[in-house]
């Protein structure tokens, strides 16, 4: 049977060439990175190695990047460590209404512990402007985070106006790269960033491993207490393999960014040309302003876990943001923040392509689909032809 | 997550439409939930001799839409009365639980049917 990955924005696989950079430090050097002997240095250079690459690849000094397990566990330590390292210079935090919920929900977090909160409204792409923030920030304002590129609909916000607009606030800023790491160029010292979170498994490198920049001089309160580890910002005895291949991952993404980058792109815009021609379908968020892998649409009338299904026994791997899906009794809460119907936000699916995307699985997506629409609406009370 | 059973009426729903002579039409659920179904029987000699259905929602909700309508066809209205939600997800070999309630509503709908009816023919 056909098989068909299109999901990427949840995880990619580890490339070989990832893999085996890694493997040594599953067994041979297997090290505590800590410990002054010869494998515990091994281990240690390797750590160093990492750091130093991925600091390269985006305009960072290797002290300012810290690893952690996760993608999540980054935006975490940048709120609430930001939050609590800050809290003698003022209590209030701008975020927008379609964070992720590593950082929605970090901040309803903060909220509840006496913090005060101000979620950013989004337009009907999916964006904030820098406007917006200027005019949310006020003198105890000590954190403003906003994503790069959304997970669900793509759509990247306007980071480096609104780095200068808290700038000049004196706020500090965090921004969750997670969509856009080895995807869309950061550049660290050009940009008014002090705190950008990622991880590798989107980008072809192993899970469990994140990372957070730091910007020199910002203090944070550590989340994970109890050893000297990261520069006594991160306890834990380091994970080196996983950081080892995240260093890899992104090293090949950045060297392939020029050639892939405009590939996926194509695909991408067959994609939603061809998704367009099904009748009652809306794409979500930007056009212009988009991930290049993201194809996000509505299809009025049925529910996204059906269509999941569906695709699933057509060997088409893909996610929706309908309540079954989400994992709540709610639709997702991006597309509503951007001013769907429930109804309508029931109907999403959201197909990430990837390396391993060709224009053939593209042709093979747009040949099932309509057929599994008109199914699923043939069968639905609120569908009338 | 889904049984085989949840997936054999989900892939090959029994009794999909719409009974435009229906004698009873029953609809729970809404969209805001993500799920709705509408079920039409009809009925003859007191006893439902047809009975379809659409649905709108997830795996879940067309899975006890459909064995639903195979539970009901050929019962008397106080026996099909007696179909609970607990006997639909029964009979389609358990739901997950975060289903349960979301998306088995079929047996409700077939109730609302049924009393709708009665409503129909003053037999309240």
């Amino acid at each position: 049977m056909t098989e068909i990955y299109m999901d990427h924005a949840a995880t990619t696989p580890v490339r070989p060439e990832v893999l085996e950079a890694m493997m040594p430090y599953f067994s041979v050097e297997f090290g505590n990175a800590s410990s002054i002997y010869s494998w515990g240095r091994r281990a240690h250079h390797g750590l160093d190695q990492a750091r130093d690459t991925i600091a390269g690849l985006i305009g960072a000094r290797p002290e300012e990047i810290v690893f952690t397990a996760s993608g999540s566990e980054a935006a975490n330590m940048a709120l609430k460590g930001a939050a609590w390292g800050l809290r003698s210079k003022g209590n209030h935090i701008i975020t927008t209404a379609v964070e992720h919920h590593a950082v929605l929900d970090s901040a309803l977090w903060l909220e509840k512990n006496g913090f005060e909160v101000t979620f950013l409204p989004v337009d009907s792409e999916g964006r904030v402007s820098p406007e917006q923030v200027r005019d949310a920030i006020r003198p105890d304002t000590i954190l403003v985070s906003v994503m790069h590129a959304n997970n669900e609909v793509g759509t990247i916000q306007p980071i480096a106006e609104i780095g200068s607009v808290v700038k000049e606030s004196g706020a500090l800023f965090h921004t969750d790269a997670v969509q856009t790491m080895g995807v869309l160029d950061i550049d660290l010292s050009r940009l008014d960033i002090d705190l950008l979170s990622f991880s590798a498994h989107k980008f072809y490198g192993p899970k469990g491993v994140g990372a957070l920049f730091v910007r020199k001089g910002v203090r944070l309160d550590p989340l994970v207490h109890g050893g000297a580890q990261e520069r006594r910002r991160r306890a834990g005895t380091e994970n080196v393999a996983g950081i080892v291949g995240m260093a890899k991952a992104l090293e090949l993404a950045v060297a392939e960014r020029e050639v892939e980058v405009p590939r996926i792109t194509k695909l991408r815009d067959q994609l939603i040309r061809g998704l367009r021609e099904i009748p009652h379908t809306r794409v979500n968020g930007s056009l212009s302003e988009r991930l290049p892998n993201n194809v996000s649409v509505c299809f009025e009338f049925i529910e996204g876990e059906s269509l999941l299904l569906n695709l699933d026994m057509r060997g088409i791997a893909a996610s929706s943001g309908s309540a079954c899906t989400s994992g709540s009794l709610e639709p997702s809460h991006v597309l509503l923040a951007m001013g769907l119907s429930h109804e309508i936000a029931h109907g999403s699916l959201r197909l990430t392509l990837g390396r391993e995307n060709t224009e053939n699985d593209i042709e093979y997506v747009l040949n099932e689909l309509p057929d599994i629409v008109h199914r699923l609406r043939e069968m639905s009370p609120l569908y009338d032809k | 997550m889904y049984s085989e059973k949840v997936m054999d009426h989900f892939t090959n729903p029994r009794n999909v439409g719409e009974l435009p002579d229906a004698d009873g039409v029953g609809e729970v659920g809404n969209a805001r939930c993500g799920d709705i179904m509408k079920l039409w029987i009809k009925v003859e000699d007191g006893r439902i001799s047809d009975v379809k259905f659409k649905t709108f929602g997830c795996g879940a909700a067309i899975a006890t839409s459909s064995i639903v309508t195979e539970l009901a066809k050929g019962k008397t209205l106080d026996e099909a009365e007696q179909i609970s939600n607990r006997a639909v997800a029964e009979a389609l070999d358990g739901l997950p639980p975060i289903k349960m309630h979301c998306s088995n509503l079929a047996a409700d709908a077939l109730r609302e049917a049924i009393a709708d009816y009665r409503k129909k023919h003053n037999m309240e």
